[in-house]
Order: structure tokens, then C-alpha cells, then sequence
């Protein structure tokens, strides 16, 4: 499939690696020349030098035969000029990076999409938001992933020192906790399995568990590592994604502190989020962290533009013992050197952005079949999860799970029917009109059809 | 420096040379050349035995691949390429002597066509089959065939395709290296067998046609007669003439016809420059020549096929342009230099560099007079970076520096400044026949094996254009700590 992506910044080069180890047919625009030079050197990509909004810049990329167009360059008003043209010149589908939060309330957003005809528009720091309000919901995992709106949750923990389960196989913890749950993936260092019963957990494992909301809760009771949901949160940098994450929890109830250096956007803070504690201070003291109440807060996110940054300070907040701490990491190396060091919970806003892109573009690339309906790169991208629709002619519709000769590395983690969650296990069907939960390591899957051997 | 990618990926390489060298075996076959079938069923064995070697002992960590290791690749592969296809050559005994036979089989790759053969007849009709289907395999390139054909290309492949494609940018047609390797080797066998086609149409058996076809669309020039073309009909000294004139244009340009955008083509400076010096310089040869032929479809043909032949560095003749008046000899010396345009299968340093360098010298002229003035240097209707400007004429510095070195290194020989330069000048620029005693119907069997390894070396460094093989032979490359 033809995709021309402009602006190579971080997001775009992000975007572009995901593309292209799909395979797909890739051109690159940005209008520095240096970049796009770099860019073509690594990945096997075109590239393109020129303004994305520029008719013989798309005609030299080939706009017409485009199947999609992704604008993610820094400025959302270009991003917006060149999806509209691209679209008007010959490109199918568009998708706009519009970061503003002036574009990016209900209204304003739904208009512009409709009349520039984006087939959709995204937001990082707001998606990064999203995911951290998740995970602030539910601060025993590291992770948590949500299938089919709200119906099926992945939750990814890490088994601590001493763990329970440390040293046990996973027909044993099936047999020793009651609860209808699924450890689908184990992390080890850096290779990712689809564990069989056999399987033995270790300490530091990081697991995926797919359950249903409750049977989570129940579980992880039992397991003695549940902790309560976050209600008082202490937020470090007053960045986009620090906004949109204070105002969805502002929302619903919770204490927010922001801490900033920055006077000017102290100010500007506290007159749009009227709820909050707004701290005008330098957030690399701890005198000052300690002051504001480190020590009693549920949770600490840490939102700097600096990677570095974000990951010390996150790493002082967890010797000081708080329940749950969350740096914002863009730098994909940087990320695991944090893991190693101990931060288990890191996000990438430009991460959340290129599979929600690449899930768009397999989703695109399937008109016809089981289509892939959502993708999660999980594990550091080396596992995927992805949900299809079952269309009727799906040839191994009623058929048991134990006598489907089902590919190594893969495993159905769930089916959805209708608002029933299923928890297969191998006397379980797949019937027409279910949607299935699918987990697969190394090897990409474009159908349902694809796990059968 | 990632050696042991560098090894595998050799290894492979070697193990395709075994599959094309079936091509002379059935050849062989076919003529029931029998002792000859064997020298090529032997070199077959040794070519699997060294790429298992290379590919099954080393197994490479990691697929990763930079520039270096891009412009390592090239050069050893084309050095074992060569070394291997030497050997049925001298198996066979038709090239007992193992210098000469690598001479002939470097060559044949680098698309030089310079011989040391002096009777042809000696050679079977495999080793002649061979010889010329080199130049087809080296003219578009080895390394981009694999890219091309084989599944499983790593990302960065990209700097493998720079360090074998001619010419000073070697942008991408479509998006994936893999697709624009495919389009440029398919539209090189569409026009091959178009010529070998018309070829057949006048006359030629098929054997001769697909030889002279490989000739000229590797822009070799590699015949099997003593003459080279000069015993053919007028007819298909025309056909050879037109087809190497059409496989010394930048290949990109028959992808946009092939996409309808003619417009573009039309657009294209180094194309029009092409055709211009191609007119001209056959024009002043003509009018200079026609004493010697008196009348004018001879003069026309000779003059328009020796310019053909020289500038995009085929090498073909179909008279001896030594015993052409020194006007004419002079202009095709100087198109020696020029060669064809960038990303055909021509040699030389490549037109478009002419150009830059032409334009860039104006500019610095003009500096003189308006030491202040900014001016970028157009090409195409774009302006064109000062690093690639800076890089042609580094590369031009280090052009004329290899030329001249070889022709000291051949001085040796007591055949005077006119063979000896010219000998430099042709094989460095993968041309072929030079002037004096290296002349279009004479061979470079005059020279020692000292001369023939020198001039071995040049017509690799044409060809690879320069980088890769000095970086092969600087031992800072091959160190761990540097």
C-alpha cells in the first residue's frame, strides 16, 4: 500500500519504521534536506524534500496513487493544508496531527475533520493522556490495554522480588487461584513467549493477563498486590499532556498538583484548570517535592519535555516510596536503559501515535475477510495483540479451540459475543459475528485466517 | 564494521556466479564443446565451495549495514567475482596465462572490453559467451541484480545499490529499494532483447546477436570478430549504434516514460547536453573524415557509430579510428572523459558531473567579478546542494589523480605518451580501444603482467567509481579501533 507521510520529526521517523517493517511503499516529505537524507538511509523508504503543502512537492511523491496520506509535521495549520490538498489531489484516505487544544475541542475538531474530509485526526499528548488516565485508574499494573471500548482489559504487571508466584507453573496458579483469567505473554529480559501450561513464572517477569474488569480485581486481591486507585496525583511539567491529563482527572474527582518552573505558564495553567494545585517551582529539587508532599501522594507523573529529566526525577520519587510512579519517555533506547534502572512504567506519546497509524494502515490494507479491528504493539513492539471482526464465511467458524491447528507463537487471548466476554479455553468456538482477541509473537498477522497453520 | 555481514553477503554473491555460470555451461553443451563443459562444471564447484564457505561459516549477528560496510560489500565482491570467473578461462586453456585471463574477465565486468586476445578464433564458443555476458551482469550491476530478484533485503540496502550505481546522486524511482532494483534490470532486459531481436532481423545467428546484444547494453563492447563490427551490414552497424546510444541515458528517464511523463524527460538538461555533444561531435568527425570515405552514408555511419561507441564507452569499432586525422582522434579522446550520462551502464566520469563541474566553474569565474554574489548552481530546474557540488569535484580531483597514477605505473612500457595515456584514459573509463598501439583492431597484449594488473585495478576503480576500492585497500577500514 502506497503511504506518504510528511514531516520527519520524532512522531513522523516513529511512524515511518512501523510502516516500513510492514512493508509498506513509503515516501517521505520533509523540508529539510538533511533529514530526508537520514531517513532514506535507514529505512527503505523515498523521501521527498519540499513543503507537504506544496502541489509539486505531492505530485513529485506521488500523491494520486496514494492509499494514505499522514501529515505530522510541528504545525498543525500545515498538517491540516496539506492533508486537504493531498486529499483533494488524489489521495484516499488523510490523517492530520492537530495538537492544539484550541482545534481540539469537540466541535471545532468535528467540523474541521468534516469539511477538510481527515479521515482522522490525532493528538498525542491527548491519546498519552488517555493512556495515563488508565493507568492512574489502575496502578497495580504496569500497563493496561483496553479491547473493544471498554470491555476487555490486557493487564501487564511485573512480578516484584519474592513474588508469590515466583516459581510457579501455570497450571499450578490456575489450580491455586479461582478466577477466570489468562496469562497470555511473558516478558523475560528481552525475549517475549506465548506461555503453555508448563510455563514457570520468575521474578521480574513482566506477564499479560486478560481477564474481565472484575475477575482482574479478584485476582490480583488474591495475589495480595492490588492497590487502590489513584486519587491524588502530583504531576511534574506543565506540558499539553500534563492539560488534558489534569483535566480528565480533575473530572472525575481526583486532586491534582502541578508543579512548573515556568512563571508565565504557572499562570496560564491556573486559569484553565481552575481545580488544580499549580506549584511555581524547579521540579529537580527535591527540597521542594518534598515539601509539596511527595511522600503522601498515590501517584507521580512525571510530563517534562526532557526525557532525562522525567526519568530521574521518577527514579527519586520511587526511593521515596510512592505508590505509583509514571516518567514520559520519548527516546526509544532511553526507555529501556529506564526499565533497567527500575522504572517500570514509562510512556511514549509518539509510541501510542504510530500504532494507533499502523493499526489504521492494517486496517485500511483489509477490506474484504475478518478484518483487524484494533492492534497493540504490547512487550516493547515485540508482541502484538490485535481483535477481528468474524465475518460468516469464516471457514473454521464452530469448531473447537483444542482441534484448530493453530500456529506456535500464537494464542487466542479472548471472544467477545456480543457483551459476554470469553475467556476461551479449549472446548470454547468461534462463531460468526464474535470478535476475537488474538496474541501473536514475531511473524504479523493481516488475517484470522493467518493463525491457522 | 560489520565483517562477517560483509563475508555473507559476498558468500551469496558468489553462489548467484555459480548459477550464471550454468548459462556457458549449456552453452558449451549446445556447441558440444565437451572439454569446455568441464572447465566450467569445475568452476562452478569451486565458485559453491567458496560461497559455502563464506556464507554457512559466517553467520552474521546482525543484519545491520552502513555506508562502509555498502562500499565494502561492492568492492570484494566484485574482486572474488572476478578472481572466479578467471577460471574456466584458464582450465580450459584458451587463456593459459592466469594475469591475462583476470584481465579479461575484469574486463568483461567492469565493461571495458579492452582484450589481450589477438586471434579470437582460439576461443571457444562458451568462453566467448562468457566473456560478453559479463558485460551484461556488470553493466547494471551484480549487486543490484540480487537486490532485484532475491527476497529478504535489510533496511539500508540502500548504501549497497549507491556504492555500485555510476553517478554522483542515485536517488529511487519508487519507494522500496527491492522495486526500483526490479524496474531498472527489467527495463535492461526489455531493450537487450529488443536488440538481440532486431540483431536477428538483419541477418546475425542467434549466438552472434545475443553476444553483440550483452556487448552493448552492459556497454562493453566485447565482439567476436577481429574487427569488431566493421564485417557487418550497414543495418546492424545502425542497430548497435542507436542501442548504445539508448544504453547511455540515465535509466530513470525510460521509468518516466514508462509512467507517462514525458514532460519530465523532455525537462532534462544532461539528456539534451547528451544528444548535443552526440550531434556535434559527429558532425565535426564527419565533415573531418569524408576525405577518407568520399562518399556519404559511410561517413555518416562511421563517424555517428565511433562517437556512439566512445562516448558512452562501449568500445565497438567499425574502422580504425587510428588512421583518422588527429582532429578526430582528438575529439573522441576527449569524450573518453565524459562518458555517459549518470545511472545508464556507461563509464567514464559521467556527464552529469561534466556539467556540474562546467557550472560550477563559471560560478567560481564569476565570483572573481562580484566577489559577493550568491548563486546556486541549477540542474534539472532545481538547485543543487553545495555537499553533492563539493563532492564532484572532490571526486574529479581524485579521477585525475588515479588516471595520471596509472599512466606513471604504465610508463614503464617503451610504447610512448600516445598508447600509454590513451591505454590509461580507455581502461580507467571502461572504454576499451585506445589510440596508438592499443587501437581499436590491436590488443593490450603488449603489455607485461606488472601493466595488465595496473590497468586491471583502474578498470575496477572506473567502474566502482573510485571509493569503494580505496576503502577496501585502507587498512584504518579493516581496524577495530578506528
Amino acid at each position: 500500500m502506497k503511504i506518504i507521510i510528511t514531516g520527519c520529526g520524532k512522531i513522523g521517523t516513529t511512524i515511518t519504521s512501523c510502516l516500513a517493517s510492514e512493508g509498506h511503499d513509503l515516501v517521505c516529505i520533509d523540508d529539510d534536506a538533511e533529514v530526508v537524507n537520514e531517513i532514506v538511509n535507514i529505512y527503505d523508504v523515498m523521501g521527498v524534500c519540499g513543503n507537504g503543502a506544496d502541489s509539486d512537492t505531492l505530485t513529485e511523491a506521488g500523491v494520486e496513487s496514494a492509499e494514505l496520506f499522514i501529515a505530522v509535521t510541528g504545525s498543525d495549520e500545515l498538517n491540516m493544508l496539506s492533508c486537504f490538498i493531498a486529499r483533494r489531489m488524489g489521495a484516499k484516505h488523510t490523517i492530520a496531527r492537530i495538537r492544539n487544544p484550541e482545534y481540539n475541542d469537540e466541535k471545532g475538531l468535528g467540523l474541521m475533520r468534516r469539511e477538510l474530509h481527515l479521515s482522522m485526526a490525532i493528538n498525542p499528548d491527548l491519546m498519552a493522556a488517555k493512556e495515563l488516565e488508565n493507568i492512574l485508574k489502575f496502578p497495580s499494573a504496569v500497563n493496561v490495554e483496553i479491547f473493544s471500548g471498554r470491555n476487555f482489559e490486557m493487564v501487564q504487571i511485573r512480578l516484584k522480588p519474592n513474588s508469590a508466584l515466583d516459581g510457579m507453573s501455570l497450571s499450578e496458579m490456575r489450580k491455586k487461584y479461582d478466577a477466570k483469567f489468562l496469562v497470555c505473554v511473558v516478558q523475560r529480559e528481552d525475549e517475549v513467549f506465548i506461555p503453555d501450561g508448563s510455563f514457570v513464572l520468575k521474578s521480574g517477569d513482566k506477564i499479560g493477563l486478560t481477564a474481565s474488569p472484575s475477575e482482574i480485581q479478584k485476582l490480583l486481591k488474591m495475589l495480595g498486590i492490588l492497590q487502590k486507585q489513584a486519587r491524588n496525583v502530583m504531576i511534574l511539567g506543565a506540558s499539553r499532556t500534563a492539560f488534558y491529563l489534569a483535566k480528565r482527572l480533575l473530572l472525575v474527582g481526583n486532586t491534582v498538583k502541578i508543579i512548573e518552573k515556568d512563571k508565565q505558564k504557572c499562570a496560564e495553567f491556573s486559569n484553565l484548570l481552575p481545580g488544580a494545585m499549580v506549584i511555581c517551582g524547579d521540579g529537580a529539587s527535591q527540597e521542594l517535592l518534598l515539601e509539596e508532599g511527595l511522600e503522601t501522594t498515590d501517584a507521580f507523573v512525571a510530563l517534562t519535555g526532557m526525557d532525562e529529566e522525567n526519568i530521574l526525577i521518577s527514579i527519586f520519587a520511587s526511593t521515596k516510596n510512592v505508590p505509583k510512579v509514571i516518567a514520559k519517555v520519548n527516546r526509544n533506547e532511553l526507555a529501556s536503559m529506564a526499565e533497567d534502572l527500575g522504572l517500570d512504567c514509562i510512556v511514549s506519546p509518539k509510541k501510542i501515535i504510530s500504532d494507533i497509524v499502523t493499526r489504521y494502515a492494517r486496517a485500511l490494507e483489509n477490506t474484504i475477510g475478518s478484518n483487524v479491528e484494533n492492534l497493540y504493539k504490547i512487550m516493547d513492539g515485540k508482541a502484538e495483540v490485535l481483535e477481528f471482526s468474524v465475518q460468516s464465511d469464516f471457514e473454521y467458524v464452530n469448531i473447537p479451540l483444542k482441534d484448530m491447528h493453530l500456529k506456535s507463537n500464537i494464542l487466542i487471548a479472548g471472544i467477545l459475543r456480543g457483551k459476554k466476554i470469553i475467556i476461551p479455553a479449549g472446548d470454547d468456538v468461534i462463531m460468526p459475528g464474535d470478535n476475537v482477541i488474538v496474541l501473536a509473537a514475531g511473524g504479523r498477522m493481516q488475517d484470522l485466517l493467518d493463525i491457522i497453520k | 564494521m560489520n565483517l562477517k555481514m560483509v563475508f555473507n553477503t559476498v558468500g551469496r554473491m558468489i553462489f548467484l556466479e555459480a548459477a550464471l555460470l550454468v548459462l556457458p555451461l549449456i552453452v558449451a553443451l549446445i556447441y558440444g564443446e565437451g572439454s569446455i563443459a568441464i572447465s566450467y562444471l569445475i568452476t562452478i564447484l569451486i565458485a559453491l565451495a567458496v560461497g559455502s564457505v563464506l556464507k554457512f561459516a559466517v553467520k552474521p549477528k546482525s543484519q545491520v549495514i552502513y555506508a562502509k560496510e555498502g562500499f565494502a560489500i561492492v568492492a570484494l565482491v566484485w574482486l572474488f567475482i572476478s578472481l572466479i570467473g578467471t577460471v574456466p578461462f584458464v582450465i580450459s586453456k584458451e587463456i593459459p596465462n592466469f594475469i591475462d585471463a583476470f584481465f579479461e574477465t575484469v574486463s568483461g565486468f567492469t565493461t571495458t572490453g579492452a582484450s589481450i586476445i589477438d586471434d579470437l578464433s582460439v576461443l571457444s564458443h562458451a568462453n566467448l559467451f562468457w566473456r560478453s555476458f559479463t558485460h551484461w551482469m556488470g553493466g547494471m550491476g551484480v549487486l543490484v541484480f540480487v537486490m532485484a530478484f532475491m527476497p529478504n533485503i535489510a533496511d539500508r540496502s540502500i548504501h549497497i545499490m549507491r556504492a555500485e550505481m555510476p553517478g554522483p546522486v542515485v536517488g529511487k524511482l519508487v519507494p522500496k529499494v527491492k522495486d526500483t532494483a526490479k524496474i531498472l534490470y527489467l527495463i535492461y532486459i526489455a531493450l537487450t532483447a529488443l536488440e538481440a531481436i532486431l540483431l536477428m532481423c538483419g541477418g546475425m545467428t542467434v549466438f552472434e546477436s545475443l553476444v553483440h546484444a550483452f556487448g552493448t547494453a552492459g556497454t562493453g563492447g566485447f565482439g567476436i570478430r577481429a574487427d569488431s563490427i566493421g564485417s557487418y551490414s550497414p543495418y546492424i552497424q545502425w542497430v548497435i549504434a542507436s542501442f548504445m546510444l539508448l544504453f547511455g541515458i540515465n535509466f530513470n528517464l525510460y521509468y518516466l516514460i514508462l509512467v507517462r511523463r514525458i514532460k519530465s524527460v523532455l525537462k532534462s538538461t544532461e539528456l539534451w547536453c547528451y544528444v548535443a555533444i552526440v550531434i556535434f561531435a559527429s558532425a565535426i568527425i564527419a565533415s573531418n573524415v569524408f576525405s577518407i570515405y568520399n562518399n556519404f552514408p559511410d561517413t555518416i555511419r562511421n563517424s555517428v557509430f565511433q562517437v556512439a561507441a566512445i562516448i558512452t564507452t562501449t568500445g565497438f569499432s567499425t574502422v580504425d579510428f587510428n588512421t583518422w586525422p588527429e582532429l578526430s582522434k582528438g575529439i573522441l579522446f576527449v569524450l573518453m572523459f565524459i562518458g555517459g550520462c549518470a545511472g545508464s551502464t556507461a563509464g567514464g566520469l559521467k556527464l552529469s558531473r561534466a556539467i556540474l563541474l562546467f557550472k560550477q566553474s563559471l560560478r567560481e569565474f564569476k565570483r572573481l567579478l562580484h566577489p559577493r554574489s550568491v548563486n546556486a548552481v541549477r540542474m534539472e530546474g532545481k538547485p543543487v546542494d553545495e555537499s553533492t557540488l563539493s563532492s564532484v569535484s572532490t571526486y574529479f580531483g581524485l579521477y585525475m589523480i588515479c588516471i595520471l597514477s596509472v599512466f606513471l605505473l604504465l610508463s614503464f612500457e617503451p610504447f610512448g605518451l600516445e598508447t600509454n595515456f590513451s591505454a590509461a584514459v580507455s581502461c580507467f573509463n571502461n572504454v576499451g580501444p585506445g589510440f596508438g598501439k592499443v587501437g581499436p583492431f590491436d590488443g593490450y597484449s603488449i603489455y607485461s603482467g606488472f601493466s595488465k594488473i595496473v590497468l586491471s585495478v583502474a578498470m575496477l576503480l572506473g567502474r566502482l567509481e573510485i571509493y569503494p576500492l580505496l576503502l577496501v585497500f585502507n587498512p584504518a577500514t579493516w581496524s577495530k579501533n578506528k
